[in-house]
């Protein structure tokens, strides 16, 4: 096994399916019956979309785009597409579980839950995230993780959806 | 010579006037709003997106309406807001424009929503801030002069958009006093680098600068010719403070061939609808029943408006400059 050989495999990513397969898993039974799924754009919308169906109980589907509550705007600037925020519930008293693909330096999350209670007090906000890859730069931890990742910095953990509606995961950028 | 209104990379850093600002910026500012609109119906209507920033509403020139909204927008987007009365203030006592705006940087004024009675005023301030770096200080026209009133353009594309979607198929009859009108000039300006096939301008002759068909406009005299087959119709206010000399007949006159009645908007398409910046003028260029009607939608304007300001406002707070 050459340094060189060990640098050129691609990281080994997990089937998406199979890992949702694992995440709902775990949420069924833990869940509350009427917990409310808040996906996190882009990723984290389609997979509260895709729990909300697979876990037993009543589930209403909301998004958040933390565009607007990010810490990097400063530096960044507005990403160019913002979508809109909508939770078509009512967030006071409700149990949440915020929703995302990739949890990493936890910053998303930490906008995400300002955003949130912006709409309300809920009683309680829960966590499920696809992939945990470490880096957490917060003090942010899931309550349900489908897989745990160990990547390199420098490379972004992406989810997509394919054209018939399967989830996959692939990793973007790093040193080719 | 760069457009003073981008940066190297094309970004936008002044919002001075729609004229030559390209297609993508347009869309750019018209997409960031439409997320902003739905804030205002949550518990708290406010994001957290300018906090620590402070915006400064220099108006040499009276305004109710546009100063309101540029305030709501930056306090909703959590910016300190100053209001400058200048009329009232430095200018009176001597100062020069260009001092008032290095003093208020001494300030740490982060951005300058800038109304005044010459063309061309907030444009000097933009190549003063470029000149001397200080880039990272935005200005946004709100008014100058005859010359342009580029958000209320936009928040005109945003409503044209928002019920009429495409604007490679729309007919846009622009109604009134054409001459003395920066809004008709912006929204012209952005209309056509939308790619609109066709924007009319109707007017009695007094009022439509000869010039207009420059701008890619047909001009129109009769207001029945001109209404033919029209998917919007914006009615400009009659800027009676405005006119020097005997323009017009009268207000009674100028209401008989050119206000909007129900009979005349008839002669549009169906489903038309019908704009107006504010302030109207009922019984001079626009009917109450139709300013009251279900095809006015003057007032999803003004609560549009709000939005595409925090759009602007973001953008230029989000750009190094």
């Amino acid at each position: 096994m050459t340094r060189k050989a060990d640098e050129a495999t691609p990281v080994a990513l997990p089937d998406a399916e199979q890992t949702l397969a694992s995440l709902a898993d775990r949420m069924r039974g833990a869940v509350a019956f009427d917990a409310k799924f808040v996906g996190i754009y882009s990723g984290g919308a389609w997979l509260a979309e895709r729990l909300a169906q697979m876990i037993p109980g009543e589930h209403p589907v909301g998004y958040i785009d933390v565009s607007f509550y990010r810490d990097d705007f400063g530096s960044k600037g507005l990403k160019p597409e913002v979508k809109r925020t909508a939770l078509p519930f009512d967030v006071e008293g409700a149990t949440i579980v915020l929703v995302d693909d990739v949890l990493y330096t936890g910053r998303s999350v930490r906008a995400a839950i300002n955003e949130l209670f912006d709409f309300g007090r809920p009683a309680r906000v829960e966590l499920a995230v696809l992939v945990d890859r470490g880096g957490r730069e917060l003090p942010v931890e899931a309550t349900y993780t489908g897989a745990r990742l160990a990547v390199a910095r420098d490379l972004s953990i992406v989810l997509s959806r394919l054209a018939d509606g399967r989830l996959a995961l692939a990793a973007e950028g790093g040193h080719a | 010579m760069r457009n003073p209104q981008l940066d190297a990379a094309g970004n936008l850093t002044h919002l001075l006037t729609l004229e030559g600002l390209p297609a993508e910026v347009i869309v750019r500012i018209l997409d960031t709003a439409v997320p902003f609109v739905s804030i205002a119906e949550r518990d708290v209507k406010k994001v957290p997106l300018l906090r620590g920033r402070s915006v400064f509403n220099l108006f040499f020139e009276n305004s109710t309406r546009t100063r309101t909204t540029f305030e709501i927008a930056a306090k909703r987007l959590s910016a300190d807001v100053i209001n400058l009365n200048i009329g009232a203030s430095s200018t009176s006592k001597g100062e020069t424009l260009l001092d008032t705006i290095d003093n208020l940087v001494a300030m740490n004024a982060d951005m300058f929503v800038v109304r005044h009675s010459q063309s061309g005023a907030p444009h000097l301030i933009a190549a003063h801030l470029n000149r001397t770096r200080r880039a990272h200080v935005h200005v946004v026209n709100a008014g100058d002069g005859r010359h342009a009133h580029p958000t209320q353009g936009l928040l005109d594309l945003f409503t044209i958009r928002h019920y009429k979607q495409d604007f490679r198929r729309l007919r846009v009859a622009i109604v009134g006093d054409v001459l003395h009108s920066r809004v008709a000039r912006s929204l012209i300006h952005g209309l056509t680098t939308l790619g609109t096939p066709e924007v009319r301008a109707i007017g009695p002759k007094t009022l439509l600068p000869t010039a207009v068909r420059t701008l890619g406009v047909q001009v129109h005299h009769d207001m029945h010719a001109g209404l033919q087959g029209c998917d919007v119709v914006v009615m400009l206010r009659l800027q009676s403070e405005r006119m020097r000399g005997a323009l017009l007949p009268s207000a009674g006159e100028y209401f008989k061939h050119y206000g909007l009645t129900p009979e005349k908007l008839a002669l549009a398409k169906p489903d038309a609808i019908v704009m107006h910046p504010g302030p109207m003028n009922r019984g001079v260029e626009i009917d109450s029943a139709v300013a009251d009607g279900a095809r006015s939608v003057i007032l999803p304007q003004v609560t549009f408006g709000i939005a595409v300001r925090m759009a602007v406002l973001s953008l230029l707070a989000g750009s190094a400059g």
